[in-house]
């Protein structure tokens, strides 16, 4: 931990003023022309593009599928990374690099080989089908692409708590007597729970944006497989522009409330790292 | 984060430890390693020569020059600012530093779709600047000036964020103590600080590199989809599988795909790295 003592390395006017000016230029003033244009729009028009039908259909879809495949990646994160810090298998070194695939894949090939896979004559779609489940150009393939953008962020938030927990804890829980799935359920799940969270609100965040590797699986069906980001863009090609920036402040708003509680959760691990 | 082998491995019995064993790597085939694995199968699905003639022809070789442009202004540009950064946030403590960091992580934060429509609201016709660009015959939106700027837009956090846990982690004693003997401050960070972080520069580097050559939705709103001048690779492996070109679109994408394998490998060597030091 860095003491609060001042510093007596240089560059801090010079630095500190150079990112502050980097991003005021690059981020901070791009991003107020999105509240600005809003706000110099008809409120009444703006009320009616956000609220349509069609918006309702995707914000909908793109919250629900967001918040379903965070809870799916909590249990998916969770196992691997319990796995990769647990135990020894051959193999290991490439099962830890390839979580980080999805944060490193352009986003719209993951969309086109997630597509090329579940389509029905892909590798997975074609006994899918058989089956009698569609997941290409339905809310399935919607879910599908979610799950694999997100996987990274659970993992790797929770896998380095695992790897620092005090082996002594369990013991102790052992040798009083606690079974193994008790010592799981009340002494293990708690620790890990606020970067559970944490993972979990990362690649509920990261979902609710997300666009390229959705749009492709998706098939943008009206009504049916049209998540937010999408209807931005399909403003933006009838060059409707206030209704992009519309929707684009309903899901700033929306992100920006998930950054604070991201926050407020890291704020609120990082104390209970440092209190046990 | 720093690889450390397993303590021990009482956790549970033999078939259990193997069950989930099993279990996470059967998911982990079917969710990440298949997505993978099908762009090479369907890239190489006319053979070699279907491959070679789909990344050769001259809309895909100027969307290669275009990519390459792009992220030539955007990785040098964030990977300085991503030092620069880093050090004021990791070795000095200020009221706002909280919001800095929260300003940082913006771009990774919105819809890349929000990342370029913010553009097209700047410099687009309707935009801001819009009318004054049009008399001065400047065109930045559907344009490769706007595709620049937007990937520097989705690009900026990334060499930052890889620095500054490892520069919060070091501390300042070193730093300090070069001081203390007479370094100067460029000194100290070429000799001292620079030596420390370089591996996970490097890798914050190649992650900034591959995410400037992948970045589709904030690209697509401001190229405005036309072939030949304003496409990266991204785009144009769109617009070969729209136009049922699959062989070819998966062809050009195994080219990004290769860059974000190369990422993965770099990200365990520099791991390995930095347990050794």
């Amino acid at each position: 931990m860095a003491s609060k003592r001042r510093s007596i390395l240089p560059g801090f006017g010079l630095t500190t003023g150079f990112a502050l000016t980097y991003l005021s230029l690059f981020v901070l003033i791009p991003l107020s022309a999105i509240f600005l244009n809003a706000m110099a729009q008809d409120w009444q028009s703006l009320w009616a593009t956000i609220s349509s039908p069609r918006l309702i259909a995707s914000y909908k879809l793109t919250l629900g599928a967001s918040l379903v495949s965070a809870l799916f990646n909590a249990l998916f994160g969770l196992l691997v990374a319990w796995v990769l810090a647990r135990y020894d298998f051959p193999g290991k070194r490439i099962a830890d690099a390839i979580v980080d695939l999805p944060f490193a894949l352009p986003t719209a090939v993951a969309g086109l080989s997630l597509t090329a896979l579940y389509a029905p004559n892909g590798w997975f779609g074609r006994y899918l089908g058989m089956l009698g489940i569609q997941v290409a150009y339905t809310r399935l393939g919607v879910l599908i692409a979610l799950i694999f953008v997100g996987l990274p962020f659970v993992v790797r938030n929770v896998q380095p708590v695992l790897e620092d927990f005090d082996l002594q804890v369990e013991e102790a829980a052992r040798s009083l007597g606690a079974t193994r799935w008790q010592t799981f359920a009340r002494v293990i799940i708690p620790a890990l729970l606020p970067s559970l969270l944490t993972g979990v609100s990362l690649a509920f965040a990261r979902a609710l944006g997300e666009y390229g590797s959705v749009v492709f699986i998706s098939g943008n069906r009206v009504f049916e497989t049209e998540i937010a980001s999408f209807m931005i863009m399909n403003k933006l090609d009838q060059h409707d522009v206030p209704g992009a920036t519309a929707i684009a402040t309903v899901m700033l708003i929306v992100s920006f409330l998930m950054l604070l509680a991201i926050n407020l959760l890291q704020a609120r691990s990082r104390r209970y790292m440092e209190t046990s | 984060m720093a690889h450390r082998r397993p303590r021990h491995e009482t956790t549970g019995n033999k078939i259990t430890r193997w069950t989930l064993i099993a279990a996470a790597l059967l998911l982990l085939s079917l969710f990440v390693v298949a997505p993978l694995l099908v762009v090479f199968a369907n890239a190489f699905d006319k053979g070699l020569g279907g491959y070679w003639s789909a990344i050769t022809e001259p809309d895909a070789q100027a969307a290669i020059r275009l990519t390459l442009i792009a992220a030539a202004a955007a990785v040098p540009l964030n990977t300085f600012f991503g030092i620069v950064a880093a050090w004021s946030i990791s070795k000095f403590d200020f009221p706002g530093k909280n919001i800095l960091i929260t300003l940082l992580d913006v771009p990774f934060a919105v819809s890349p779709v929000i990342s370029g429509l913010i553009f097209v609201l700047m410099f687009g016709l309707q935009g801001w600047l819009g009318p004054w660009l049009e008399a001065h015959g400047i065109q930045i939106i559907f344009a490769a000036p706007g595709i620049v700027l937007a990937t520097m837009f989705v690009t900026v956090p990334f060499v930052a964020r890889e620095l500054i846990p490892h520069m919060q982690a070091q501390g300042r004693e070193e730093e300090e103590a070069a001081l203390v003997l007479g370094a100067s401050g460029l000194q100290t960070f070429f000799r001292v600080t620079l030596p420390n972080i370089k591996w996970s520069l490097l890798y914050g580097v190649i992650l900034c590199t591959a995410r400037a050559t992948g970045e589709y939705g904030a690209v697509a709103v401001v190229s405005g989809h036309t072939q030949g001048g304003t496409n990266t690779i991204p785009l144009h492996v769109e617009i070969l599988y729209n136009g049922y070109d699959s062989t070819g679109a998966f062809a050009v994408a195994s080219l990004l795909t290769v860059l974000s394998v190369a990422t993965l490998i770099v990200k365990k060597l520099v791991e390995g790295k930095s347990t050794e030091s």
